[in-house]
């Protein structure tokens, strides 16, 4: 792989993400499903999710907006076992990668997350050299030969539309760069493990409008590869981004449609009112 | 698109198998830890139960009332019908003591405390009081000791309550100040603009309202102090030195709770060890107590 | 009429400058009183300086008889360094291993229960612990541990003197070490725990999030992010062994000889102060080695502390 090449790709894909997708080719395999999904943040708390079930087709991505608090970021949290860190948490269902049953106790969490990835809110660069942090996540799960090594990383960097920028400076700390370098860092950290899945929890919320636009048609070229779940406030980006669109409210899985009709014709009135900017 | 370069395909295969084994071996590895982490806490724990049950054991065996109102008596070792001694000289010296330290130290260690959250944010000065304060705060108390000897002792010519009472005090100071500034910058900026914006001199915006703000903070840092030199033993060694009577006398050699028990304890006798225990007691059971207030304090402003 | 106008507000200015100089005052005297301590120290210890000079640092003499008399500061000096390194080697591992089950293994209903026994027992005064390492301690490492350890280890070559003594009281360097080290555990493992406890959430979600287990979190992100302060917390614990007398009186045997073992008697600089300078005569010579001794001890302790205060900084403001 060379550099010329992403540079060239970059330049060439120009401002193609803006549009709001309407790809008619939807693929017909899930890559998730989710099955009467009910979610609690503790014994005594009421249901933070009420009954999802909802689809990822593979290699497309998925946006769940709605207003803070409706249970988005929860779902997301659900899909790579997250809220197993935090005792009293408990979710009941079916959530299915590849038609196995992820929230089976029994499930090797490790494993989860090495098939499913995420990226947060926040860059969350880890306090060691750039290289280093691509290299961390690969090294739990694959034994790599030097070569291969540096060669996954470059793959990983190039990937996440940031080898250019750092590529002369591997060794150095990774909490030097900027904060768009430094979630794009952040992406290549979770592609370098190659998951099946990764999850967006408001991957540009904390960035500038640049930085938000790279990361934008970083996603759009990731899906090709990945099945993509993101979830945003911003509803211009889940109509430039995302192939399906799904709406949560309280809790509760009000619509889900291609991005196309959703922005166009909301079938909900409550998905209308927040579509148009009412509440949220 | 070229971009088929970047294809997943060019990177090699994920081995499941590989993956597999490197997960059970780091799995074990997070289990052995795992186990070590537990392990370390249960034996340290073990160790300072061991401190407490030895001390409630002891303690309570030999704390009778004598203890509390007897004056210091040789050892009954050999001659059954001598009388018991007690720990009421200790006790009484004790209280002085603190009392006047705390009561000497704590308006010095507030107005450090004002001084740093107050007026010398981001000053020379103040970070030059504020490292002191906190290298008094962790230095060896014998020093203290060592200099309230130089300065006091030697000058009036033999050990006193007075220089006993002076180094406690010292040893109170950085206590306060290190409560007092914590608890003074969490008060919000707007209270003091809003003081100010009545037009109070800044002087009456701190005594009469940034001070009762932060007031439970403050007490809970003088409980702290009190608690921390009730406990206090080898400044006392070479200040009030101890005494076997209650001495109400500030210029003579007064004796106090930790002195007492470091004296008894290394006599050899069992009585007076017993004894010795018993102020041992008496002194962790004041010193978690009033440990525990603070606290209370503190989490009721939380 | 005019001056019952004017009076407040210019005795509000007034009182500012008295309050403000008050509490300037207040900090100038807290610098004051580190400079004291300093000088009075080495003033103090002056004499003994002149009388032996530089060897004053490696002399093992401790002789008090009139006429001959010659006092050196290697037993304690060194006696103060092995007892407080061997304290910081037996806590740190173990402090690290309970603020890491209390923050990140252990249920939530035992970690408020468990934190708040340790914050307290930092608490207990120091004489409590040497009364228990004299009467409880000692005994065991008479018993039990001095003999085997000594049967056992001092038949490894070069180092086994080490581990190899004729000393059987149990007084010794070890269970001055076991008890400092029992004594700064709590310190250190709630200043551990507060310390990992300051790593955003986000920040270890992301290693768990690539598939990472609780020791890789703990071991690539948590310690690298807080390792500043995490030494800064072990240093502060070596000054609190450093100084401490009352825990090592006890059961440090105070013997002024240079230890080959372990479980040989020996003093500190504390310890020997506390023993011997209450007995002292004022203005001898003796008492003016004890001040040149603690004059090295606060030198020692304040490179310890003033090290540990400035990697500690950035989470103390």
């Amino acid at each position: 792989m060379n550099s010329e090449t992403q540079t060239h790709i970059e330049a060439s894909r120009g401002f193609g993400g803006m549009q709001v997708r309407s790809d008619a080719a939807l693929s017909m395999k899930n890559r998730i499903e989710i099955r009467n999904l009910d979610f609690f943040y503790g014994p005594t708390l009421p249901k933070a999710l009420k009954g999802i079930s909802l689809n990822f087709p593979d290699r497309q991505v998925t946006g769940m907006i709605g207003p803070s608090g409706c249970g988005k970021s929860t779902l997301l949290r659900v899909m790579n076992r997250m809220y197993s860190l935090y005792p009293g948490q408990r979710a009941e269902g079916e959530v299915l990668l590849d038609g196995e049953n992820l929230l089976d106790p029994q499930m090797d969490l490790n494993e989860l997350r090495s098939k499913v990835g995420m990226v947060f809110q926040k860059p969350t660069p880890f306090p060691m050299t750039i290289y280093e942090n691509i290299a961390f996540g690969v090294r739990l799960h694959e034994k790599l030969s030097k070569a291969e090594m540096d060669q996954r990383v470059e793959w990983a960097l190039t990937r996440a539309a940031i080898w250019n920028e750092v590529k002369d400076r591997l060794q150095a700390s990774a909490m030097g760069l900027s904060g768009g370098q430094q979630q794009r860092l952040c992406i290549a950290r979770t592609i370098a493990v190659r998951p099946e899945v990764i999850l967006f929890d408001e991957p540009t919320s904390a960035l500038d409008p640049i930085s938000t636009l790279k990361i934008e048609e970083l996603i759009d070229e990731l899906k090709r590869d990945f099945t993509i779940a993101i979830v945003t406030h911003n509803m211009q980006q889940a109509a430039r981004c995302a192939d399906q669109v799904a709406f949560f409210y309280l809790g509760e899985l009000v619509e889900v449609a291609p991005a196309a009709a959703m922005f166009t014709a909301p079938k909900h009135p409550k998905t209308q009112e927040y579509i148009t900017g009412r509440f949220g | 698109m070229s971009s088929t370069t970047f294809d997943i395909a060019t990177a090699p295969a994920k081995d499941p198998a590989t993956a597999r084994a490197l997960g059970r071996r780091r799995r074990m590895v997070d289990r052995l830890i795992r186990w070590a982490c537990i392990g370390s806490t249960i034996i340290g724990l073990i160790f300072l139960a061991s401190i407490l049950v030895t001390l409630i054991y002891r303690g309570f065996a030999a704390l009778d009332l004598t203890v509390l109102t007897r004056e210091f008596e040789p050892t009954t070792y050999g001659d059954p019908d001598a009388p018991r001694g007690g720990l009421a000289h200790a006790i009484i010296g004790s209280l002085i003591q603190t009392s006047i330290a705390t009561a000497v130290g704590t308006p010095v260690g507030l107005l450090v405390g004002t001084y740093l959250a107050e007026y010398a944010r981001g000053s020379k000065l103040g970070e030059a009081v504020r490292f002191v304060s906190d290298v008094l705060l962790s230095a060896p108390s014998i020093l203290i000791g060592l200099f309230i000897y130089q300065m006091v002792v030697l000058p009036m010519g033999g050990f006193s309550g007075l220089a006993g009472a002076l180094a406690l005090a010292i040893i109170v100071i950085p206590v306060v100040v290190r409560t007092t500034e914590d608890m003074l910058t969490l008060i919000p900026n707007t209270l003091r603009e809003a003081v100010v914006a009545l037009g109070a001199p800044k002087w009456k915006m701190i005594t009469l309202v940034t001070w009762r703000a932060a007031l439970s903070g403050i007490v809970t840092g003088v409980l702290l102090a009190f608690a921390r030199i009730a406990g206090e033993t080898a400044p006392l060694l070479l200040t009030s030195f101890g005494n076997s009577i209650t001495s109400w006398d500030l210029s003579r050699s007064m004796s106090s709770l930790p002195i007492a028990i470091y004296q008894q304890a290394n006599s050899g006798f069992p009585d007076l060890i017993d004894i010795a225990w018993a102020g041992a007691l008496l002194v962790t059971l004041g010193v978690l107590s009033v440990n525990v207030v603070a606290r209370v304090l503190l989490r009721k402003r939380k | 009429m005019q001056q019952t106008v004017t009076s407040p507000r210019s005795s509000g200015a007034f009182g500012d400058k008295i309050f403000e100089w008050l509490c300037r005052g207040a900090g100038l005297l807290v610098l004051a009183l580190l400079g004291a301590i300093i000088l009075t120290l080495f003033v103090g210890g002056l004499p003994a300086f002149r009388e032996f000079g530089l060897p004053f640092l490696w002399s093992t003499d401790w002789n008090p008889v009139e006429g001959r008399e010659s006092y050196g500061a290697a037993v304690p000096v060194l006696g103060t360094i092995i007892t407080a390194i061997l304290a910081i080697l037996i806590a740190v591992p173990a402090a690290f291993g309970i603020a890491f089950y209390l923050t990140e293994l252990a249920p939530e209903w035992i970690r408020g229960p468990v934190g708040t026994a340790i914050e307290l027992l930092a608490a207990i005064p120091s004489i409590i612990f040497g009364m228990w390492g004299l009467f409880v301690l000692v005994p065991i490492i008479q018993n039990y541990i001095q003999l085997p350890f000594g049967e056992i280890l001092g038949a490894i070559p070069l180092i086994g003197f080490i581990f190899d003594s004729n000393n059987f009281a149990g007084t010794s360097l070890f269970a001055a070490a076991v008890v400092l080290a029992i004594m700064i555990l709590p310190f250190i493992a709630a200043t551990m725990r507060d310390v990992f406890l300051t790593v955003p959430a986000v920040y270890k979600e992301s290693a768990y999030g690539l598939g990472c287990t609780r020791w890789e979190v703990m071991n690539k992100v948590v310690i690298p992010y807080t390792r500043v302060s995490v030494v800064g917390g072990i240093m502060l614990g070596l000054g609190r062994a450093l100084g401490e007398t009352m825990a090592v009186t006890f059961v440090i045997g105070n013997a002024n000889r240079i230890a080959t073992s372990i479980f040989d008697p020996s003093t500190t600089i504390a310890s020997v102060v506390a023993m011997e300078f209450p007995e002292s005569l004022m203005g001898s010579l003796k008492q003016s080695s004890l001040l040149a001794l603690g004059f090295l001890l606060f030198v020692i302790s304040f490179i310890v502390l003033a090290t540990s205060r400035w990697l500690l900084r950035s989470r103390l403001k």
